[in-house]
């Protein structure tokens, strides 16, 4: 809900900012009524660019854009400067999937497909079981992008791995390439709210996502735009999803944040399969000196262990 | 055993040309139609409601459509088989053969086609495929190879046929007017000049050199949209000679299956002989070998060292849900008839029938066996998804619209021997006219 909520403020901001825009622009004042809108006497309060809060009657206000919308040939170059990345400390991980419900709840993923999953895994008979949150690697050789046929999904300058919804074709090779199976299809028309429904398409927002095309974990390239984190790493209460930009080397889980190079190195970093030669771009630190037990991350899977 | 070689040019035109259907003809048309039919609703409700429609899901995201292309793309290999190798190789029975043989390739590559794009789940954006396309993906590759392949196959069919379209005009009132407008349409500039035909031996030597290497593209490129991949089972370097193998197999075996069918239905017992079925029956069994060989490679390799990934994928193949499924494969549709064949008694029509049935079938739920069981053993645990994404078995609808694909093939072929002769009465002629008589 906090993030919904941090959107609408954001909204707001936009809100005002654009005002102000308009005010400096124009020798008119933005607020004198126009010649065909009648006061309908309701004021609203309005916080001004000096501070001051101000009165405006409801009948002046127009409604902003949601966003601004970034252009899709902008999307497929990613931003420019960064290369994101993301540490997932498996330490710290108690299995309490806050990181997918707010990951399905913010792309209106199908109810019983995750672009987030969180594993058990066990390396060896004789070793711990651990949890290990697996979102899209974002990999620096994608073998879902080196198949697609028809350039719907593509690696950005900034790292990130995205699928343009308007360009799939929906042969799923891309399904069949990743070793990581992180990708998920549309297999029927998605249920979707009518607002949501309504929302035009971008790749970065992933939504509304559409019926015989891949979807998979984004990284949240809109969030990153207006500077904050994927949902994920915000969802996460113990703080196990860390994110940042390589070229800074900072990454940060929204309360600590850390050099990049030093965390990995001083926790012993590893990727996932590191043998196949993807270079993903999510790092996991290994799962010592736990911050819960196992079997305490367990009782948070009772509802999912009957799914799977 | 009578030889065509002792009928004149008449009998063997009259023995050729194409009949209408019988009452079983018409019987097997109308079924086929329907199984057709039906399949072509299940596409519509595929349509409409989406790919949710079948039992596929994030797991299995390739089932029995792909492996129904494979296996289509495979059997159509036969086309370059038999036409193009057989006649830079100068084999001299082949000639009752080869129609048969590129008939089949032509509906088996158009269906796949077709298959693929049911497969699709955006079908309506196929234009992106020219628009957008990549040519570093294994994908645009096939769509290539495949129309490449379709074309050439295509051509073949048509040249190979232009003589024989003379001799059907000049037998119109036997045939029929519309059907002599239509051949008329298709080839009435062919006079058979001494330049027209050797044009036409010059194009069907070229296009017979070329349709080679464009075949072994089509199964070859296939095998790559799994061989590309990381997963265990596809993740192999013997994928390619491991494909063509198979398709060369399926593809014989299909055309025997067929040879006996227009043998019977047709009465060709004087043209396709049991020297014929002798003679394809040693090809079937090399190309069993050969298919046998390449399996020990592709799965007793893997399982000598178990890799981790491979363990699972392996075992349920050899013992677990898969294992009925595979050991029909390997027995019905390669160690049987390999034990059928390589007697001579095994090499009669009866027996060499049974024999390609059971190639053919083997290798349809072959293709199947490479699809599905890898999906079903990716790298990581299959977790927080649904559980019936861990099992797969096709949906009506993908089992109607895979039967009412194998119909269309059929059909088409059962179409093409109603209009033309499937045996080139032509070739049948002058092999007559140039070989000494015995």
């Amino acid at each position: 809900m906090s993030i919904e909520k941090s959107r609408r403020e954001f909204i707001a901001a936009g809100l005002l900012t654009t005002m102000a825009a308009v005010a400096c622009n124009s020798k008119k004042s933005p607020f004198a009524p126009e010649e065909d809108v009648q006061p309908s006497g309701e004021k609203v309060k309005l916080l001004s660019v000096d501070g001051e809060i101000i009165e405006v009657d409801k009948a002046y206000l127009k409604p902003v854009p949601h966003m601004p919308s970034v252009s899709n040939e902008e999307i497929r170059k990613g931003i420019p400067g960064k290369k994101f990345a993301m540490v997932i400390d498996l330490s710290r991980c108690k299995n309490l999937k806050k990181c997918q419900s707010a990951c399905n709840h913010m792309h209106h993923v199908h109810s019983e497909q995750n672009w987030i999953k969180v594993y058990q895994m066990q390396d060896a008979e004789m070793t711990a079981p651990y949890f290990q949150p697996t979102t899209c690697m974002h990999c620096d050789e994608p073998p879902c992008v080196k198949v697609c046929p028809v350039d719907a999904t593509f690696k950005r300058q900034d790292g990130i791995v995205l699928i343009d919804s308007d360009r799939c074709i929906g042969c799923r090779f891309c399904m069949a390439a990743c070793p990581y199976s992180t990708r998920v299809f549309n297999w029927e028309e998605p249920e979707l709210a009518a607002d949501v429904a309504a929302q035009t398409y971008s790749a970065e927002t992933s939504v509304p996502q559409k019926r015989g095309t891949v979807g998979k974990c984004d990284f949240c390239p809109d969030m990153t735009r207006m500077g904050m984190l994927p949902h994920c790493v915000s969802a996460c209460p113990n703080g196990v999803f860390f994110f940042g930009d390589i070229n800074e080397d900072s990454v940060t889980n929204g309360s600590e944040t850390f050099r990049f190079s030093d965390l990995v190195k001083d926790k012993s970093g590893y990727r996932l399969m590191e043998d196949l030669g993807t270079k993903p771009s999510v790092y996991y630190l290994p799962p010592v000196n736990r911050n819960f037990k196992f079997e305490e991350g367990l009782k948070n899977d009772e509802p999912a262990a009957k799914k799977a | 055993m009578e030889n065509p070689q002792k009928f004149s040019p008449e009998k063997i035109t009259s023995d050729l040309l194409p009949q209408p259907f019988g009452r079983r003809g018409k019987l097997w048309t109308a079924a086929l139609l329907l199984v057709a039919l039906i399949g072509a609703f299940a596409y519509i409700q595929q349509l409409r409601k989406g790919l949710v429609v079948t039992n596929m899901g994030d797991y299995v995201s390739w089932g029995i459509y792909i492996s129904n292309f494979v296996f289509f793309v495979a059997i159509s290999l036969v086309g370059s088989l038999i036409t193009a190798i057989f006649r830079l190789a100068d084999v001299p029975w082949r000639t009752p053969l080869t129609r048969i043989s590129e008939i089949i390739a032509v509906s088996a590559i158009t269906f796949a086609a077709l298959i693929i794009i049911v497969d699709m789940g955006r079908p309506e954006r196929m234009l992106y495929l020219f628009l957008h396309g990549r040519l570093q993906s294994p994908i645009m590759w096939d769509v290539i190879v495949i129309s490449t392949y379709f074309c050439t196959s295509l051509l073949l069919l048509y040249i190979t046929l232009l003589p024989d379209i003379k001799i059907m005009i000049a037998a119109r009132e036997k045939l029929g007017t519309p059907f002599a407008k239509f051949y008329r349409w298709l080839g009435s500039f062919w006079k058979g000049t001494e330049a027209q035909e050797k044009m036409r031996d010059k194009s069907i030597t070229l296009i017979c050199i070329v349709i080679i290497p464009v075949a072994f593209c089509i199964h070859t490129v296939t095998s790559w949209l799994f061989a590309t991949t990381y997963r265990p089972g596809w993740d192999s370097t013997n994928f390619g000679a491991y494909f063509v193998s198979g398709a060369f197999l399926v593809g014989a075996g299909g055309v025997v299956v067929a040879m006996y069918v227009f043998r019977r239905v047709y009465k060709l017992e004087h043209y396709i002989t049991e020297r014929h079925f002798d003679k394809m029956g040693k090809i079937l069994v090399m190309l069993a070998l050969l298919y046998l060989y390449f399996n020990v490679n592709e799965y007793l390799v893997p399982a000598f060292k178990m890799k981790k990934d491979e363990e699972a994928h392996l075992q349920a193949l050899f013992t677990g849900d898969f294992a009925p499924l595979f050991w029909f494969a390997i027995i019905v549709g390669m160690i049987i008839p390999i034990f059928i064949l390589v007697f001579p008694k095994g090499r009669k029509p009866n027996a060499m029938f049974a024999a390609g049935v059971m190639v053919v079938v083997g290798a349809w739920f072959k293709r199947y066996l490479i699809v599905t069981p890898t999906l079903l053993h990716p790298f990581l645990p299959k977790f927080d998804a649904p559980a019936r994404y861990s099992h797969y078995f096709p949906s009506w609808q993908e089992w109607a619209i895979t039967s009412g694909s194998l119909a269309g093939v059929l059909l088409i072929i059962t179409f093409f021997a109603r209009v033309f002769p499937i045996i080139s009465i032509y070739k049948t002629i002058t092999d007559h006219d140039s070989e000494l008589p015995s």
